[in-house]
């Protein structure tokens, strides 16, 4: 036995299914080992896609996606997956093959220094030195990775360490760590003055983040906003939290939010944020979340909490252990009247888009596409204009809203959905992207080929990089630089290289049609959808 | 307002931790006034001594990130009124036979000592708190400074006696 055979022993204790990766001769032993597993590989046509790949399936399975790439380049281009999974804390073990050991320093043939390069994008990472310590490292790796606050841990492991001889083998049952030990439950006396807060207020909203995805909570947030009547909104990460049609539900927050969820913000006396970062994005101006207000920041992560906005209730912990606690204690509390006013709000708000027909309207498309769509399907979408737009108008019941938020990496969509639908082969899973990301990522068509995963892409093109088209549109009036998309491929000739099915919308009167066709499609299918190039997301 | 505080930082003794915890300092732009490290009683741990300044925000969220790095044991912060400070200084001075005596004389006073001389420069070593150690260089300064190396300060809190 040698150390990749450890190591891959070790990710059946762990009971992974799925690598996704990149061979190079660094992390050849690993990919020779893993042919004797069960464990089955999946081959990235670029690296930064297997870490999105191990981030979709993540965050469908609530276990660490895993990755395995070469030294050298092959462990450079998966950083910017390791950062988008950081950014969201998305949960994922990332090996990376290394030259010899005793070689490291001297810039040999694929030499990086990765867990170097790799350090601000990691929870943690290790350079192994002995394949000894593997068990222990990964056991670590794993624990590490999907406890807490959530991210991303890199094992770096040197040629010559995968390839020594091991007498034995033993997965330890447990880890040890003097230094990590997360807070799990909620503080006590915290929660009871968040309790007597709510008892106080007239005017409470609760805004979720992806921490309460996370952490699994949704339905214990529900079933304690259903018992009292707490409005909710929620941030980018958090939409999915709540059904779109849920009566307590108004709403995303932030610059591309719905102006009634801001407003609902702005004017509640409490205001809960619950695994939320109160970043710029959702909140640009944390002051006004203090300000005549109580703010109860609820994190796994004390360092989340005071660092964009003062709290008048600290409370650290993991959301669902806190509603459970929440849940336990009484208190009286009506709120009818507030929800009632923000009844009102919602009622009368009014979209100011004018679609002009000559072209497919994204926002009417993207409701009645995931109206259509199966009530637990995944919606994944992607970076940019589309972003906005599904975000805005896409309809979730029992199924998941995935996207990168917090680092806005474009070419997301398309590896999170393989990983997403490997993750449960069962559920109807969509990706929608620009006609940018798309060429950001479509080298994974082959992907979803070779790995018999069947893909269900929706390419919103309009010729343009559009949000940056919008933003050229604002602050420079017009003057559009580097973001005419000429030159990219004829789409229908591209899919059907790759043996998919194609179809295309001009106007929305043709799309129930259309989308029926798609969703029932059973091959790989992209379907393209011409919007005006000069449309904008303002809802 | 800026403030001054003091970290005493207990880390796992392993390469490539104070590359973590310094680029933790460079990448969230807070300050480091000094550092200093070395290995405890368990040569399994070491001790950073962090000197940082910022306001109330900034040094709070400076233990929370400290805290969140794995390789972080403990971490105790102080105001410099609470702890006892020291820092060591060696500091080469060229001299001459008209201010021989002087230098002799500051030392006396500042409790500084003079370790090595030649023909032309001594080296003066001195450890004491950083006010001191700040003096004794602002009264160097008329004569002739050659160089200057210093440890940064090393803290611990006072002694208190149910530790």
């Amino acid at each position: 036995m040698i150390g990749s055979d450890i190591i891959i022993k070790c990710l059946e204790e762990e009971g992974v299914k799925y690598v996704f990766g990149y061979p190079g001769v660094a992390i050849c032993p690993f990919y020779n080992s893993i042919l004797e597993s069960d464990i089955k590989t999946v081959l990235v046509r670029t690296e930064q896609n297997a870490a999105h790949m191990a981030s979709g399936l993540a965050r469908i399975t609530g276990k660490p996606g895993v990755c395995a790439v070469t030294s050298g380049p092959g462990a450079t281009n998966i950083i910017t997956g390791i950062a988008t999974a950081f950014a969201d804390s998305i949960p994922l073990v990332v090996f990376t093959g290394q030259v010899n050991s005793e070689l490291l320093g001297s810039d040999v043939f694929q030499e990086a220094d990765i867990t170097g390069a790799a350090e601000s994008f990691v929870k943690y990472s290790y350079l192994v030195r002995e394949a000894s310590e593997l068990p222990r490292i990964i056991k670590e790796a794993f624990h590490i990775a999907n406890t807490g606050r959530k991210g991303p841990v890199l094992i770096d492991i040197p040629f010559d360490v995968q390839n020594t001889q091991v007498s034995r083998f033993k997965y330890p049952d447990e880890v040890s760590l003097r230094t990590y030990k997360p807070t799990v439950k909620g503080n006590v006396a915290q929660i009871k003055k968040v309790i007597k807060e709510l008892e106080n207020a007239r005017k409470p909203i609760i805004c979720a983040g992806g921490g309460v995805l996370l952490s699994e909570a949704e339905n214990d947030l529900r079933s304690f906003v259903e018992a009292h009547a707490i409005p909710v909104v929620t941030t980018m990460m958090g939409i999915g939290v709540m059904p779109t049609d849920h009566p307590l539900y108004f709403g995303m927050v932030g610059n591309n939010g719905k102006a009634y969820a801001n407003k609902a913000m702005n004017d509640a006396d409490l205001v809960m944020m619950v695994g939320a970062r109160v970043a710029d994005r959702a909140i640009s101006q944390p002051d006004l979340i203090t300000k005549d207000k109580v703010l109860v920041h609820i994190d796994v992560d004390p360092a989340e909490i005071g660092k964009n906005a003062v709290s008048s209730i600290p409370l650290v912990g993991d959301a669902k252990a806190i509603f459970k606690e929440l849940s336990e204690s009484e208190f009286e509390a009506d709120y009818d009247e507030w929800v009632t006013s923000l009844d009102e709000q919602k009622a009368s708000y009014k979209s100011s888009r004018k679609p002009s027909g000559a072209y497919v309207d994204p926002a009417a498309f993207i409701r009645k596409l995931s109206e259509k769509m199966e009530d637990n399907a995944i919606y994944v979408a992607d970076v940019g204009q589309n972003q906005i737009w599904s975000c805005a108008n896409a309809i979730v019941r029992k199924g998941r809203f995935l996207t990168s938020g917090g680092m806005g990496t474009m070419g997301y969509s398309i590896p999170a959905a393989l990983g997403a639908k490997l993750a449960d082969p069962g559920r109807q899973v969509v990706a929608v992207c620009g006609d940018g990301s798309f060429q950001m990522s479509m080298m994974e068509l082959a992907t979803f080929v070779q790995s018999g995963v069947q893909a269900k892409i929706v390419v919103i093109s309009n010729g343009y990089l559009g949000m940056v088209r919008e933003y050229q549109h604002y602050a420079y009036k017009d003057n559009y630089s580097v973001v005419d998309l000429s030159g990219s491929p004829d789409l229908e000739k591209l899919v059907s290289a790759y043996g998919f099915d194609y179809m295309r919308l001009e106007r929305n009167d043709e799309a129930g049609k259309v989308i029926d066709m798609f969703l029932k499609d059973e091959k790989n299918v992209l379907l393209e959808c011409i919007v005006d190039p000069m449309d904008l997301v303002k809802d | 307002m800026k403030i001054k505080r003091i970290y005493s930082v207990t880390v796992e003794n392993r390469s490539g931790v104070l590359a973590k915890v310094s680029g933790l300092f460079a990448r969230r732009s807070f300050n480091i006034d000094s550092l200093a490290v070395g290995e405890t009683h368990d040569p399994t741990v070491s001790n950073m001594t962090i000197v940082s300044s910022g306001d109330e925000r900034t040094l709070e969220q400076i233990e929370k990130q400290l805290n969140k790095k794995l390789d972080v044991i403990k971490v105790k912060t102080f105001a410099e009124s609470q702890c006892v400070t020291r820092e060591l200084m060696l500091m080469k001075v060229k001299y001459n036979k008209n201010n021989r005596r002087e230098i002799m004389e500051i030392c006396e006073v500042m409790g500084a000592d003079i370790v090595d001389m030649s023909l032309h420069y001594m080296m003066i070593q001195i450890c004491d708190d950083p006010d001191k150690i700040r003096l004794l260089i602002d009264m160097f300064k008329s004569i002739s400074i050659v160089e200057v190396a210093r440890t940064g300060s090393l803290a611990l809190s006072k002694c208190c006696e149910n530790e």
